[in-house]
């Protein structure tokens, strides 16, 4: 740079995106949702419906993320361990869902069990519908964060390379053995990383979950599509408070993979 | 680069290679059935982990997708190219694709000028608290999309901290196409900076030190030596936060304004088509939002094949 004052110009520069682009809004969400006080913004939080939402959130995002773990671990053992005939488009098709719109990751779940759809009449009249229930949102949030996991592991695995599961298998471990005791130890910071990521993306997922919520206060509303209801029903303080809860949970979260991230790779560096 | 848990989303292919050529060679010379035998190069559990990948794909990616490229044709292959051919007449749809198209390229490449500033500041300048910016860069991520869409929408309305003394200027931000462009600018700048951060480290300054000590000026210095080396990464960067803006929903609906033909975006049409039991209808901009995405999905491949074995290198 140019100088002192051009080295100070682009700092001022650098530092302006980044407070207009990046921390303004996150500093505008605390700022809404303590606008009227931190009472108001706790009593949006206690209302039943709000309390109904964020347990369903939980119990969405724990079951996605333990079903996506553990087949996403599966997969990238698969994937990156043995070679077969259309390995590539299975790659692929992992990578999918990252790319593909939300609401389309809704949209094909609701062609699948919705009324209209394949299995949903059938489903509907055993007793059982999917859509519009809880089962229909954990499938959604099943699709969008079904890439995280296999995604994060799949390059780990390659670096940590198949000597020590070989060697591990001449020793007479079975699969399960070496998966247990030898690649997950060693990529035990990629899975961490992985499995945070799924959950903070399974925490606020919005589009996918809500076209096939139905949007039914206090049953199947999670957080983010009670944030919805709130903001559109003009209870901004509210809307904004459940948005701060919401937010410093997935923060804190990514804040963790972070700091995973940053300990791992300084470790790596050692080693 | 290690391919260290730092860039997890670079190199899923690449190192593929050595286990498909060990098979080959393990192959050659047997039977045509000891070919799957093979396979297992070693190691157990082909069969297991291959039924348990290949289950989970198959419930959660391929059945739903398939339902999703089966519904035109649900009604006779006459009536599905009749709606295909249906598409070209309906004007909302096309808007509403057009409004997401555009409003993607347009953030994508905003988001590539400001992710190259910030990614110099970190790396080359290291501006004051450069460290503190690294951070910050993430939390569009952590932010979920309908945090953001209420504070975009508050923060550029007529009364937000943004969007009053904007209002003063004469400039309208919320309910236009241009709020549309600000809510998936935040969304997609980490993209941008992720990917060009690391290849920028991995460039060293010796280059351009070179360079400059051999006459050029700065500009030819940008134009020769950096941007040359930068560009894969550049465009893997567009490519992604463009296939992101494409689909973006929560984020936008609540700043767009949602006025047919002018601030509604494809996703959101698809909720409407919905809301109106046309089925058919919300599956065909379906479609056409996961072809695009297949297309940008296929750019990113495609750098990471051809441009980014060169001089950029393995953190793309």
């Amino acid at each position: 740079m140019n100088g002192r004052v051009g080295r100070w110009g682009f700092a001022a520069l650098v530092w302006g995106m980044v407070g207009m682009m990046v921390v303004l809004p996150p500093v505008m969400v605390f700022a809404g949702a303590l606008s009227h006080g931190l009472r108001a913004a706790w009593d949006g939080l206690c209302d039943p419906d709000a309390l109904s939402a964020i347990r369903l959130t939980l119990l969405i995002t724990a079951l996605a993320v333990a079903i996506n773990s553990f087949f996403g671990v599966m997969a990238a053992w698969t994937l990156t361990r043995f070679s077969f005939p259309g390995r590539g488009l299975a790659i692929v098709l992992v990578e999918l869902p990252l790319s593909v719109s939300p609401v389309v990751g809704g949209l094909v779940w609701l062609l699948v069990f919705g009324t209209q759809g394949w299995w949903g009449a059938a489903l509907e009249r055993w007793g059982y519908p999917v859509m519009f229930a809880p089962p229909g949102i954990l499938l959604a949030t099943l699709f969008v964060t079904f890439p995280y996991v296999t995604r994060t592991m799949m390059p780990m695995l390659r670096h940590m390379g198949r000597a020590q599961e070989e060697a591990a298998v001449m020793l007479g471990a079975g699969m399960w053995r070496v998966l247990w005791h030898v690649t997950l130890p060693g990529a035990r910071a990629a899975l961490l990383s992985g499995v945070l990521m799924t959950t903070a993306r399974a925490m606020g997922e919005f589009g996918a979950v809500s076209v096939v919520s139905g949007h039914i206060p206090g049953l199947t509303e999670t957080m983010p599509l009670h944030i919805e209801t709130l903001y559109n029903g003009y209870q901004t303080v509210a809307a904004f408070a459940m948005a701060a809860l919401l937010a410093l949970m997935a923060m804190g979260v990514v804040a963790v993979r972070g700091l995973v991230e940053r300990t791992a790779l300084r470790m790596g560096k050692i080693a | 680069m290690t391919p260290g848990p730092m860039t997890p989303a670079h190199d899923m292919d690449g190192g593929g290679m050595a286990g498909h050529c060990a098979a080959r060679q393990g192959a050659g010379g047997h039977a045509p059935f000891t070919l799957w035998r093979r396979r297992r190069d070693g190691l157990p559990g082909f069969g297991v982990g291959l039924s348990l990948t290949l289950g989970w794909l198959g419930v959660l990616v391929i059945l739903p997708l398939l339902a999703l490229l089966a519904r035109p044709w649900a009604q006779g292959v006459g009536s599905g190219l009749g709606a295909f051919a249906h598409i070209v007449h309906d004007g909302r749809m096309l808007a509403a694709l057009r409004v997401s198209f555009v409003s993607a390229l347009v953030a994508a490449a905003l988001d590539v000028v400001a992710g190259v500033v910030i990614a110099w500041g970190l790396v080359r300048v290291r501006v004051p608290g450069w460290r503190v910016i690294d951070a910050l860069v993430e939390l569009p991520f952590a932010l979920p999309t309908a945090v953001v869409g209420i504070t975009m929408a508050t923060l550029y309305g007529p009364h937000g901290w943004v969007g009053a003394p904007l209002s003063h200027l004469g400039m309208k931000v919320a309910f236009t196409p241009l709020g549309i462009v600000v809510a998936l600018m935040f969304v997609g700048l980490p993209f941008v900076v992720r990917t060009v951060v690391p290849v920028l480290r991995a460039l060293p300054p010796e280059a351009e030190e070179v360079a400059r000590t051999l006459g050029a000026t700065r500009a030819q210095v940008v134009a020769r030596v950096v941007m040359p080396a930068l560009y894969p990464a550049l465009l893997t960067a567009f490519a992604m936060a463009f296939a992101r803006g494409v689909g973006e929903y929560g984020s936008v609906i609540f700043i767009a304004g949602n006025q047919p033909y002018h601030t509604e975006i494809a996703p959101l049409l698809i909720v409407i088509r919905l809301q109106e039991y046309d089925t058919q209808g919300a599956s065909l901009i379906g479609l056409v939002l996961v072809a695009i995405a297949m297309a940008s999905l296929g750019v990113i491949a495609w750098v990471r094949r051809h441009v980014g074995r060169g001089g950029a290198g393995g953190a793309i």
